[in-house]
């Protein structure tokens, strides 16, 4: 008696919608078997982590600041992923964004005016992009491994960041704090009322607005234009965009710096809203939590706007839980990891299906 | 025991297909016995079954006199059958030892395999150094280790998988000193190739298969290349055509000189090739499979970029430089010989499927950016309408179709076009009867329209069917193209084996 993975004779279109939904209700399981290993009830541990964050217009409010820039990335990650070109270090990307756009408030501090407001943004798009160019070229012009290269990019940047902040950059007023600083008026993210006092209210800003404009753009990029289509023939099948008269390279150019700005974007938008200057946290790991936010959105735009909203609640929950449970707020990034991980299995189940086989083979054929 | 191995009446059936039919040999030990034949004659099937990789679906196999099961690779070589395939399987990241002593059965004390090695490879004439990483080495190296590999089980029969294709004729000249040295210690060696010359040197005796039957076993030393090439492609083809008016116009595809590096260790470099296709006639090139068929397509179709932009002129325009779209946007056509995943992409529809080859020289598929499905399912209704191209879905995957079917729709995509000239690699390969004949006569239509057609074939049946013209290419070179009326059965079997390829350095003394 065995399990053995059996191919499909093509893929199976109920797994595909199946899979994220197994993945997370088995993500629950488990977590709800490390509460109750913690010694903790698992119900209310899991009502405290994952429905709470729902409850209260304050909330939802948070859980909109935390899933824009989760959307924003997933997005272009999904894309560039559905191409076969593995841009892992966003977060990388986004630290590169947040810093060359807080290079105006940091030299300029007395510029204010709505140019100052757009040419943060579109230096944070540039500084995304200049480093998700690293790993392009590099994969390019060396055959090198872009998984490899741009993840340890990440690292690379997060020190220049830390340099930046501790130095040249820091505060004068800032009591040694290792921030620049402050940001003010035109140097942060207008704020738009979503729904009125009377029932929430509820604010969002403009990083919102960004992320439903970019996964909105990149949807219709990707079902209706020639360049989507040049994107996934490259993905499924290589030679036949080869056939197609598609560079390669330039799928690999185009991708990182798509998803290279978009993260960038992302980067800017947080300090200029939810941070409010440059310091070494700017993120709690978006620009990973995006590549689950890709895959579980099955690497569609739109589906990574709706998977950035099952991750966010991870992040709102893993703060609760701190104050209501006394547990460290890196479950979060526990429940994050399990659950990239049952995807990922739960998607082999797309190509190939479970099958129960009674009868062990014969032993002397397979040692003779 | 007088033969080592006799394999008596074996039959392998592969659905419908008879791969191996009837076949008798028998092999004597220290003899080098040559499988001779066209690609499909059946010899790798044979040699399979004799390897344990396959089953005999009847008939039997004799090992010194007992007849045997031969369950799988392991027991062929428990009873001293090695096998040195023609793709080797090697990790680049290991030393040679490393890589010899991962297929050796049971434990093992490196040094020990080390020195032994070293032994076994320089008695030989096959230096290998254990501890260099096989990344470091040539193919011909590589080779040596999948040889030494098999000699340090101390096989009583050696089977060699067209050997020489990979090797410089250096390399080749030391394998053979090897080969006969082996079976002067009494070791069989069973030896597939079609390279006559090389055959006539090396072998004791040659089977020769046709269409999965043993037609002819003879001693190389009373027969002739021209003798060996016509028993191999066989005298049943028929050489004659219906002469045909010639209607044929200006030159539309030029291959001037041209030239292609290998890009890999496998891969075959194109030299010299040059060949004029005119308007009005088909030109075919035949050839064995691996001498440089598809790096030729990838040259002449734009996938890889020529160094020189006038060693390729479709209707007078230079366009070595110019990728694929550029071509196609001048008026040519190209179908490659894999239908899932190069002509076509297995998960999308056929109306997607449209927009592959399509996009640039279509100004309905693609409007401001934008895919037109509509206009894509019209091409696709068109070409379903027009090359009876049966589906289940109106619109479906084009994985889900047969392999005939897909074939008429790819051919049919391009043809749609109304190309002023169209490649077409392996056009009816695997493909049923009547899909075959729907796309062969649309060939010779379109060329009779005035258009100029090159096909890249193995099939010599279908070559003599539809070519006017036909050239042979062999290792990367390619002969001077021949009205088919005059190629003989013999001639193009010594074409195939290379007779038209132009002598380099000089065979190194033997060793």
């Amino acid at each position: 008696m065995r399990l053995v993975l059996e191919k499909r004779a093509e893929a199976s279109g109920r797994m595909a919608i199946l899979s994220p939904i197994v993945a997370i209700l088995l993500t629950l399981v488990t977590g709800g078997i490390i509460f109750a290993l913690r010694g903790l009830n698992p119900f209310s541990a899991l009502y405290v982590f994952f429905v709470e964050p729902l409850t209260t217009s304050w909330s939802i409010e948070q859980l909109i600041v935390k899933a824009a820039p989760l959307a924003m990335i997933g997005a272009g990650l999904a894309v560039s992923y559905m191409a076969n070109v593995w841009n892992i270090g966003a977060e990388g990307q986004l630290t590169a964004g947040a810093i060359l756009g807080s290079a105006i408030p940091v030299f300029f501090p007395d510029f204010q005016s709505p140019l100052t407001l757009v040419l943060m943004l579109s230096l944070g798009v540039i500084g995304g992009m200049a480093w998700a160019a690293i790993p392009a070229f590099l994969k390019n012009r060396f055959g090198t491994n872009e998984i490899l290269t741009s993840l340890m990019l990440v690292y690379v940047i997060q020190l220049v960041l830390d340099w930046l902040v501790r130095g040249p950059w820091r505060d004068p007023k800032g009591y040694n704090f290792p921030k620049t600083i402050a940001f003010t008026d035109w140097q942060l993210l207008p704020q738009f009322q979503l729904i009125p006092p009377s029932i929430g209210p509820i604010y969002v800003n403009l990083g919102a607005i960004f992320a439903v404009v970019a996964v909105l753009a990149l949807a219709f990029m990707m079902g209706r234009t020639l360049k989507g289509y040049e994107l996934r023939v490259q993905g499924i099948a290589p030679r036949a965009g080869r056939f197609s008269g598609f560079s390669r390279e330039k799928t690999v150019w185009f991708c990182f710096l798509l998803s290279g700005g978009l993260a960038g974007l992302a980067g800017i938008c947080e300090v200029m809203s939810t941070v409010g200057q440059l310091q070494p946290g700017i993120s709690p790991g978006y620009g990973f939590t995006a590549i689950i936010v890709a895959f579980l959105g099955r690497l569609n735009p739109i589906g990574a706007l709706v998977a950035a909203f099952a991750l966010a609640i991870s992040y709102l929950g893993g703060e609760s839980a701190q104050v209501a449970l006394g547990i460290s707020d890196k479950t979060a990034r526990v429940f994050q990891g399990i659950l990239l991980f049952y995807i990922l299995a739960c998607d082999s189940l797309i190509l190939y299906r479970l099958k129960f086989i009674g009868r062990t083979p014969k032993l002397a054929e397979v040692k003779a | 025991m007088e033969y080592l191995l006799e394999a008596l009446h074996v039959t392998k059936v592969f659905g419908t297909l008879k791969a191996n039919d009837d076949v008798t040999l028998k092999v004597k030990p220290g003899e080098i016995h040559a499988f001779l034949g066209e690609n499909g004659a059946g010899k790798s099937t044979l040699v399979k079954m004799i390897y344990g990789a396959l089953q005999p679906t009847s008939g039997e196999f004799r090992w010194m006199g007992k007849p045997v099961t031969i369950p799988s690779p392991a027991a062929a070589r428990k009873l001293g059958i090695g096998m040195v395939f023609q793709h080797f399987s090697l990790f680049d990241a290991l030393t040679v030892a490393e890589n010899i002593a991962l297929a050796m059965p049971g434990a093992f004390d490196m040094k020990k395999l080390s020195e032994r090695i070293t032994r076994v490879s320089r008695d030989y004439g096959l230096p290998l150094a254990p501890t260099a990483v096989v990344a470091d080495l040539s193919v011909g190296e590589r080779q040596r280790i999948e040889i030494v590999r098999c000699l340090l089980q101390e096989p009583k029969l050696l089977i060699m998988d067209e050997p020489t294709a990979v090797l410089t004729p250096q390399e080749a000249d030391q394998l053979f000193v090897t080969l006969a040295r082996l079976a002067g210690e009494g070791c069989a060696v069973i030896y597939i190739s079609h390279r006559l010359e090389e055959v006539k040197r090396l072998c004791h005796n040659v089977t020769i298969l046709r269409h999965g039957k043993v037609v002819a076993n003879v001693d190389p030393e009373k027969e002739t290349a021209a003798s060996l090439a016509r028993l191999m492609v066989g005298g049943d083809i028929h050489v004659v055509k219906s002469a045909r008016e010639d209607q044929r116009g200006a030159t539309r595809l030029k291959l001037d000189h041209l030239r292609l590096p290998a890009d890999g260790p496998f891969a075959v470099e194109l030299r010299n090739v040059s060949l004029d296709v005119k308007a009005g006639e088909v030109v075919a090139i035949a050839g064995v499979a691996g001498n440089g068929q598809s790096e030729l397509f990838d040259a002449v179709s734009g996938e890889r970029s020529l160094a020189s932009a006038a060693m390729l002129v479709i209707d007078g325009k230079p366009m070595g430089h110019d990728g694929v779209n550029k071509r196609r946007n001048v008026g040519a056509a190209f179908v490659p010989e894999e239908r899932l995943g190069h002509g076509a992409v297995p998960g999308f529809t056929l109306s997607q499927n449209v927009v592959l080859t399509r996009h640039s020289s279509d100004e309905a598929l693609v409007k401001s950016g934008m895919v037109s499905s509509g206009g894509a399912a019209g091409v696709s209704q068109r070409v379903i309408k027009d090359f009876d191209v049966r589906k289940g879905k109106p619109d479906p995957e084009a994985r889900s179709l047969s392999g005939g079917n897909l074939q008429k729709f790819v051919v049919g995509r391009e043809l749609d076009r109304k190309p002023g000239v169209l490649v077409i690699n392996q056009p009816t390969w695997g493909v049923d009867a009547g899909a075959a004949a729907t796309v062969r006569q649309a060939i010779v239509d379109l060329a009779r329209q005035g258009s100029a057609v090159l096909v890249i074939s193995q099939d010599l049946d279908e070559i003599f069917e539809i070519a006017d013209r036909i050239a042979v290419i062999s290792r990367g070179q390619l002969s001077e193209a021949y009205p088919a009326s005059e190629l003989s059965s013999e001639k193009i079997g010594l074409l195939m084996a290379g007779a038209h390829e132009l002598k380099e350095t000089p065979h190194a003394a033997r060793a």
